[in-house]
């Protein structure tokens, strides 16, 4: 396969597109509140972009020109991820608590929000961007121009250069500038670099294999090629490998593209647990192969080729166009990846930092949020732009001549001057702005001069020194003749830290640095961290009418003359001092909670720092307290229901009480009365020897009837008391309903009543107990036979299918029940006329509802135009229901 | 429901209030047989107007009557025109509590049903005793 350039174009073009497509999915995904994409293996991919160009080409020429050496930028990240694991931690905390959008954004923030610090951080970052930006465009000139053929287009570096610039300007404008996300993340980018980290590990290990395995047949002889090459001879040089892993160390915390994807994109902070084991592996895994392909290359190839591209020109020279083309893709990816999401971050910094406050300056107010949305957004697009041709200029200015190591190091030491502000302000409250700021600046021009200057200036500066001073020569400044890369290191930071640290000692933070220090340093503890107060310039006259409102006029206005008097003051009115408003806002929590009283005063203080926490800890407040309140009343309720239950059992035993007392009455009365008579005639009887035979027949008589009352009063009794306590036994057989009622009426005897009957209605199957149910129908017959009024008494039994069984009406032509004692028929011992027309104790219509009951029916008193009519509802089957209780 | 038995010895009168027949048969006959004269009624309602028509010397007053409860006509007798006459109050349910109350009203004797004939008698004869004492047989 061989690949012309056209080819190695639309390749590209198609990977380009494939990551738009890649994106976009990225961006749905998201936007459906898909949490796939940002778990911990997309995080710790994305942290990948560590690895860009520089690593993918950079490594192997490193390697070619130094030896093992290429390990430190590896080691430094690795040792960070393993061993500063809480410091990783302690930093995407903060970057969520506080909604940190950038490396500048933290610092700013930490030092009092200010601006200063923003802008000179914004403008490092830049400075220290834009050479490594020119080395991605550097890279991928020249891996196409290994393809190109001469005297082509593509010979040209500087056009192709440009149009690679602009290429990835469009993709992040695109992907980099969409919308306005609130927290500053990017899905969609973030999905595609994840891709790229995938394509790039996988090129590179397999260009490794192919060298290893197929070049040299196997570790063995790959082995000894690289015994045999100059790599062999390298040693290390304990200081500057020192200085090495501490730089990329730094560099992985403080590159604005890395702060991007660890602190801004972290999406859940365990994430960094995997992170921690996981991102080292992958930094392995893109070394490993490292050193056989440099000292293979430098094997192979001819001694004037490029080390840096060995991987694309040891796959080509054997033929292998495919394998060659993987490689190209994994280093563009390597570029673009890091192009994408450095100028992401460094147009945040520039458009919120720099635009921005410029704007409001210029134009005054915001006039509206939809245009402000549209000033931001056109800020970061510019700025994207600004950055590449940046980047295009730098490339043209150093005419691509540096080797891509060098140009990496160089940022890296750039960035690596944040790390004493941003390390010290993490853990130190005492520093402040103005150390932050001297640190910076001095760190910033030392290696601007030392490391910057060399690459850009001409050969006399660097051997004459400015205006001929030799001391100050960059690559020997105060005398310094050794390694100018440790040189430059230990000088810029070591100068940065020592002026930070001193200025820091000699100032004293602002009141919103003081406000702000601990919300960082205490960010694991964010309850203890004081709230603070300045000294408002706000009348203690408004904090009185708003404590007023929530303690009540007296004792506000009591506190506040409290308060005076302590402060020596004539008036009623104290000055509002931080103490004052410290007691004022405690004694406010305790009706409002702390985050509201806090709020509060510092509302009307003008002193108000109240961050979405402050809000949301309103939020949880207000929400606590409704609970308890919700809590509260739930128990209020359950008291008063169960109060309300205890009051109905009582009245319940009462009643229950005052029934059984009355029914032992009646039981009593209804037993002693024919007792009564029994006794009495029989010592009539006894003492009367000579009474006529007449009289004493009917003593006699009357002994027997009322002895047999008192056997049918114990019978009812006891069958009443068996069917009220459930005992009863049912027999359930299947009867036609017609059956019943002539066993009932054959059993109550001679009534005197004429029966109206039909008999086809009570041809109705049913399952129940015959002998009970006849018992009811003889105790309604025998009813209606007692108290029907009726010269020429009838009673009528009528039979209605009913929804759901049948109903038995026993309707006679009396004049039925007076409505007001209609409800005491089913009582026991209802008996509503006078004794000798009743004839038994007024249980038997108190058995039959029972006994009904038991049948799954019931009987009720109908009230009509004629007589008394009692119905009686019985189910078709339900008999067993009830008689298996 | 009035009745006049038929032998009337020279003794005092017994108004007989009792609903129940058979009682009021047996309660008749004993005092008869001991000289009494006796009349019975046998409803709540009228027992007033009865106790005016017969003027008796003893009232035996059963508390479970129709119409109106033996404490009803307890109470109208004692506000009534005979507040002295002695009354001998009967009652089948024999709870202290309808003794102390017929005691309030103004009961001159209680007794629970089922009694002893020989008890009824000597209650009636020392009610009556102060005013007439009847002949014996």
């Amino acid at each position: 396969m061989t690949l012309t350039f056209n080819l190695l174009a639309a390749a590209c073009l198609a990977y380009v597109a494939f990551l738009f497509l890649v994106a976009f999915a990225g961006e749905r995904q998201a936007a459906r509140g898909s949490g796939l994409l940002r778990g911990p293996v997309i995080y710790t991919l994305s942290l990948s972009i560590y690895c860009t160009a520089w690593t993918f080409y950079g490594a192997v020429g490193y390697a070619a020109r130094s030896g093992l050496e290429f390990m430190t930028i590896y080691l430094g990240p690795t040792l960070v991820f393993i061993g500063w694991w809480w410091f990783l931690r302690k930093l995407v905390r903060i970057g969520r608590a506080e909604r940190i959008t950038s490396i500048a954004d933290i610092l700013s923030s930490r030092y009092g929000k200010s601006n200063l610090i923003a802008v000179l951080v914004t403008l490092l970052a830049v400075v220290g961007t834009t050479p490594y930006i020119a080395l991605q465009l550097q890279s991928v000139t020249l891996s196409f121009g290994v393809f190109a053929a001469p005297g082509s287009d593509a010979s040209d570096p500087a056009g192709l250069a440009l149009w690679v610039a602009c290429g990835l300007a469009v993709f992040t404008i695109l992907f980099g500038t969409r919308n306005l996300d609130a927290n500053e993340r990017h899905d969609g980018i973030v999905a595609a670099i994840a891709v790229e980290a995938v394509v790039k590990l996988i090129a590179l290990m397999s260009i490794g294999v192919f060298v290893v395995w197929g070049l040299n047949g196997g570790l063995a002889r790959t082995g000894e090629v690289i015994a045999a090459s100059p790599l062999a001879d390298w040693t290390a040089v304990p200081g500057r490998w020192a200085g090495l892993i501490f730089v990329s160390g730094a560099a992985v915390i403080c590159l604005p593209r890395m702060f991007q994807v660890l602190v801004v994109e972290n999406a859940d902070e365990r994430h960094l647990a995997t992170a921690s084991w996981a991102f080292p592996s992958y930094l392995l895994a893109m070394c490993i192969f490292v050193v056989p392909i440099a000292a293979t290359g430098l094997a192979l190839m001819p001694g004037h080729a490029n080390p840096d591209l060995f991987v694309l020109t040891l796959p080509l020279a054997d033929g292998r166009g495919g394998l060659a083309l993987l490689a190209f893709l994994g280093g563009f990816s390597s570029a673009t990846s890091m192009v994408i999401v450095a100028s992401v971050a460094l147009a945040t910094m520039l458009s919120n930092h720099v635009v921005m406050p410029l704007w409001l300056a210029t134009r005054g107010r915001v006039t509206g949020a939809g245009d402000m949305r549209r000033v931001v957004l056109r800020a970061r697009r510019a700025s994207i732009l600004g950055v590449l041709v940046m980047g295009y200029l730098y490339f043209l200015a150093t005419g691509g001549t540096s080797s891509l190591a060098s140009i990496g190091l160089i940022s890296f030491v750039g960035m690596a001057q944040v790390l004493p502000a941003l390390g010290f302000g993490l853990f130190w409250t005492g520093a402040t702005r103005l150390g932050a700021a001297t640190g910076i600046l001095t760190g910033f021009a030392i290696w601007g001069w030392t490391m910057l200057v060399p690459v850009l200036a001409g050969p006399e500066l660097l051997a004459l020194g400015p205006a001929g001073v030799g001391w100050l020569r960059p690559e020997a400044m105060f005398g310094l003749t050794g390694d100018p890369l440790l040189s430059a290191v230990i000088l810029s930071l070591g100068f940065n830290t020592l002026v930070f640290c001193t200025v820091s000692l000699l100032t004293r933070p602002t009141p919103m640095e003081r406000l702000q220090a601990p919300r960082f340093v205490q960010v694991f503890d964010r309850a203890a961290a004081p709230r603070g107060h300045r000294r408002g310039t706000a009348g203690a006259a408004e904090l009185l009418v708003m404590a007023q409102r929530i303690l009540g006029a007296r004792a506000a206005q009591a506190m506040f003359a409290a308060e005076a008097r302590a402060q020596g003051r004539p008036s009623d009115l104290p000055e509002a001092t931080p103490d004052m408003l410290e007691r004022l806002e405690k004694r406010l929590a305790g009706s409002v909670g702390a985050a509201t009283a806090h709020a509060m005063v510092t509302g009307i203080t003008g002193d108000a720092v109240v961050s979405v926490e402050d809000l949301l800890a309103v939020a949880d407040e207000t929400a606590q307290i409704m609970d308890y309140s919700a809590r509260l009343e739930a128990q209020s309720a359950e008291l008063t229901r169960t109060a309300g239950e205890l009051r109905e059992a009582n009245d319940k035993l009462t009643a229950l009480g005052i029934q059984r007392d009355a029914f032992l009455s009646q039981v009593s009365h209804e037993l002693r009365t024919p007792m009564t008579s029994i006794r009495a005639f029989a010592e009539i009887l006894r003492a009367d020897g000579d009474l006529p035979a007449k009289e004493r027949a009917r003593y006699i008589g009357i002994i027997q009837e009322e002895s047999e009352r008192l056997t049918r009063l114990l019978d009812d009794l006891l069958s009443l008391s068996v069917l009220e306590s459930g005992q009863v036994v049912l027999h359930p057989a299947d009867v036609m309903l017609g059956q019943v009622i002539d066993r009932a009426v054959v059993a109550s005897g001679d009534t005197g009543l004429r029966l109206l009957r039909d008999p086809a209605a009570e041809a109705v199957a049913l399952r129940t107990d015959p002998d009970r149910l006849a018992q009811v129908f003889i105790n309604l017959i025998t009813n209606a036979a007692k108290y029907c009024d009726a010269a020429e008494p009838e009673l009528r039994i009528a039979v209605t299918p009913s929804r759901r069984g049948i109903a038995v009406d026993f309707i006679d032509n009396g004049s039925g029940i007076a409505a007001g004692d209609r409800t005491l028929i089913f009582e026991k011992f209802a008996r509503l006329t006078d004794q000798a027309a009743a004839g038994s104790a007024g249980l038997g219509l108190a058995i039959c509802r029972e006994v009904v009951a038991r049948l799954g029916g019931s009987i009720d008193y109908l009230p009509g135009p004629h007589g008394a009519r009692f119905r009686v509802r019985l189910p078709r089957r339900v008999a067993e229901a009830r008689a298996a209780e | 429901m009035n009745r006049q038995t038929s032998s009337q010895p020279p003794g005092g009168r017994v108004l007989l209030i009792e609903d129940e027949q058979n009682i009021a048969t047996a309660i008749a006959f004993i005092l008869q047989r001991e000289g009494w004269r006796v009349s019975t009624h046998g409803d709540g309602t009228t027992a007033l107007a009865a106790v005016e028509r017969h003027r008796p010397d003893v009232v035996v007053l059963d508390v479970m009557l129709p119409g109106k409860s033996g404490f009803d006509v307890l109470g109208g007798i004692r506000a009534g025109a005979r507040p002295d006459l002695p009354v001998l109050m009967l009652t089948a349910k024999g709870q202290t509590k309808d003794r102390e109350r017929a005691e309030a009203l103004g009961a001159s004797r209680f007794m629970t049903k089922p009694f002893s004939n020989r008890e009824l008698v000597d209650a009636v004869r020392v009610l009556a005793g102060s005013a007439a004492p009847p002949d014996p047989v």
